[in-house]
């Protein structure tokens, strides 16, 4: 009797399946709108950082670790780059960066202003906390089969699933800074009289940028490890290279895509930390 | 005494606001109604969502505590009415928990009054939608916090110029003010460093300067020297205080400090529980304790520095007035059995003193005036005088000390028994 009861099914992945088509025969000029700006985004930014000659972009990149954040980073970031150079991966690397740029973009732009919104409305808060627990955790591969539905294969789904990974933190960590700015702070900028949005401009942003700068980090790490998976949906960049490694079985291509993997996020993450000190 | 409870008792009935809280300061130029600047009736603060679970409650006599555990609202402030006159300090005093806090946030709506009214310059704070606060926040009121709370990403000087600066005053003319400011408070040499790089007085101080950038007529002070250590928050008082000499800001003073409520207040008011348990003057509340509360409160105040020679002060058994001869004084002298008498003029004015020594030594009993017999070198206090400036005047002198007001009128006589019993806190 019971078991009868257990039985019975609810056909929620079913009622997926039917959500997914529908909206592909629904609203398809909005995935053709979200795809045209992403795929824009993305083709543009490769080929600014294809268009100069290697040794600028990492006497650049270098200079910009210096001066954020002094000699020591900058040469970490020089000799990683020359590394990555002369394992041949300096096209593959660009592709990843600005597969990986366009998503932070894209992940920013929206989770910022979230994360306000979530910082100053509690019901927004409640509201939006389970969904960033899903995006966090439901396991990448499930988004990505309704990304290719949506999309079709290649670099803007693999941004998308990107975007989708990365941009939780951005939100979590602008609503944290926000509202850990002092209560005092808060009271005295209403007390003289200021707007909520000379309230946000003057005091809970700018206290809030270390946090917020935290979160763009963090953002730029969960991007790059979404690189691999990414590959599968003909993302191409460093994660075609890991993955051909793989299904080659051939471990020197698979641990020379992965190092420069590592790599890239060592000097994203060291630039990206020292921006958010800056900010204090 | 009883006059005092009555005006209390009319204040917190949020009386006649025509009706100045003490009859002595009344100057000349304050003789109307229109010297109240900040008036508070009947406000209330609950917190919790259901308020209105309260009142009934409140009506019933229940206390706090006991409101707390039947509906789970906190109660902040309950029902309190004061009036602050332009130009005074008033202190709100009480320990942590009391509602004071709350009750200084109410006036510039930080938190949102349950019911009440406060009245600034006779506008109802509670009726003002969010546009006329903003105005009102920005030119009448600012504020000054315990923890200065002062933006750390900016310099001094521009923290100074936050309050312009939301006005949207020019650039120029906002660091011109601000650098002003600065100057009051003797900082302009600092203008430009960071507040981190500050001691906490020196932050409060820039606290302070920001908060008077605006030019407000009113400041309201929340614990502003709590944070500080003693010396320094000495220092802050007198600062404050010579400041306000010269400004005459109308300043709503909030802090757990007895000494400093009774060093900087014109009038305090003593919080318990969110209710204004006694309204008064630093002497009032030091020698008419309206409650236990209060008087154990009091109780360990150095009381030489805040009661004054006004209140031990008595009224002399006998004067003779100069006109009146040698014999006269004489006479009275024998009378009541003392030795001297002090002799005024037909004002009153105080001329000086004679002893029964004196009057018979030589031919000084058949003189038709007493001048020329009358002391004039002997002890006077004006009637502000501090118990502990008293203390060296009657150690050196046997006779009374005479109260003389400005004007040279006798007030009365301050003997050394008098001293001695408002210290030991006797009613005096």
């Amino acid at each position: 009797m019971v078991y009868d009861f257990i039985n019975f099914r609810f056909p929620i992945g079913q009622g997926f399946e039917w959500l997914v088509n529908w909206l592909v025969d629904a609203i398809p000029w909005v995935f053709d709108g979200i795809r045209a700006i992403l795929e824009f985004l993305i083709v543009n930014l490769e080929s600014i950082l294809l268009f100069f000659p290697e040794v600028v972009i990492i006497v650049l990149v270098a200079l910009l670790a210096w001066r954020l954040s002094g000699r020591e980073t900058a040469i970490f970031v020089f000799i990683g780059l020359i590394l990555v150079d002369s394992m041949s991966l300096w096209p593959e690397t660009m592709k990843t960066f600005a597969l990986i740029l366009a998503s932070t973009i894209t992940a920013l732009v929206i989770g910022i202003p979230l994360g306000i919104l979530s910082a100053r409305n509690n019901k927004i808060n409640a509201a939006i906390r389970p969904i960033l627990d899903f995006m966090q955790t439901m396991p990448a591969f499930v988004y990505l089969i309704p990304a290719v539905i949506f999309f079709g294969m290649g670099r803007v789904p693999g941004a998308i699933a990107t975007v989708i990974f990365s941009m939780p933190p951005a939100i979590r960590l602008t609503n944290l800074g926000i509202r850990q700015v002092p209560k005092d702070i808060v009271e005295a900028a209403r007390a003289f009289g200021a707007t909520p949005n000379q309230l946000l401009s003057k005091v809970q942003l700018p206290l809030a940028l270390p946090t917020i700068m935290a979160g763009v980090n963090q953002c730029i790490m969960l991007a790059l490890s979404m690189v691999v998976i990414a590959s599968m949906i003909g993302a191409g960049g460093l994660g075609g290279e890991v993955l051909r490694g793989i299904t080659r079985l051939e471990i020197g291509i698979g641990f020379e895509g992965g190092l420069a993997v590592v790599l890239l996020a060592m000097i994203l993450d060291r630039i990206t930390q020292a921006l958010g000190q800056k900010g204090r | 005494m009883d006059l005092k409870k009555l005006e209390l008792e009319e204040v917190e009935k949020g009386g006649n606001s025509s009706r100045p809280l003490e009859e002595k300061d009344q100057n000349s130029e304050e003789i109307s109604g229109n010297n109240i600047e900040i008036e508070v009736k009947n406000l209330y603060k609950i917190f919790g969502q259901q308020p209105e679970r309260v009142f009934p409650l409140l009506e019933k006599g229940l206390d706090k505590e006991e409101i707390f555990k039947q509906t789970g609202q906190t109660i902040g402030v309950n029902n309190a009415s004061f009036a602050v006159k332009k130009g005074e300090i008033f202190v709100i005093m009480g320990l942590s928990g009391s509602g004071k806090s709350t009750l200084i946030r109410c006036v510039n709506r930080l938190y949102e009054p349950t019911s009440g009214e406060i009245l600034i310059e006779g506008e109802n704070v509670l009726d003002m939608n969010e546009q006329q606060l903003r105005e009102c926040r920005r030119h009448k009121m600012s504020m000054v916090f315990q923890q200065f709370a002062l933006l750390p990403h900016r310099s001094v000087i521009s923290n100074v110029e936050f309050g312009l600066e939301v006005q949207g005053v020019k650039p120029e003319e906002r660091r011109k003010k601000a650098l002003e400011a600065l100057k009051m408070v003797g900082l302009e040499e600092w203008a430009e460093s960071s507040p981190d790089n500050l001691s906490g007085g020196m932050q409060q101080r820039v606290g302070l300067a920001r908060a008077l950038a605006t030019d407000p007529e009113i400041l309201l002070m929340d614990e502003a020297f709590s944070a500080l250590d003693p010396l320094i928050r000495k220092e802050m008082q007198d600062e404050l205080l010579e400041l306000q000499s010269n400004m005459h800001k109308t300043i709503l003073f909030i802090t757990h400090d007895l000494d400093e409520a009774l060093k900087i207040g014109d009038h305090i008011a003593v919080m318990k529980d969110g209710k204004i348990i006694q309204i008064g003057t630093p002497e009032d509340i030091l020698t008419n304790p309206a409650n236990d509360y209060v008087s154990e409160f009091v109780q360990d105040v150095d009381r030489s520095k805040v009661i004054t020679a006004r209140t031990v002060m008595r009224k002399p058994e006998v004067v003779v007035f100069s006109k009146d001869g040698p014999r006269v004084a004489l006479r009275k002298m024998k009378e009541l059995g003392i030795s001297s008498v002090f002799i005024v003029g037909d004002n009153r004015e105080l001329k000086g003193l004679v002893t029964v020594d004196d009057i018979i030594s030589g031919d000084n009993i058949n003189k038709k005036s007493l001048t020329g017999i009358l002391r004039t070198d002997i002890p006077k206090a004006s009637p502000d005088t501090p118990l502990k400036d008293l203390f060296p005047i009657a150690s050196e002198t046997k006779i009374p000390i005479a109260v003389v007001d400005d004007n040279g009128i006798f007030l009365g006589i301050v003997a050394r028994v008098n001293i001695l019993a408002a210290m030991s806190g006797e009613e005096v």
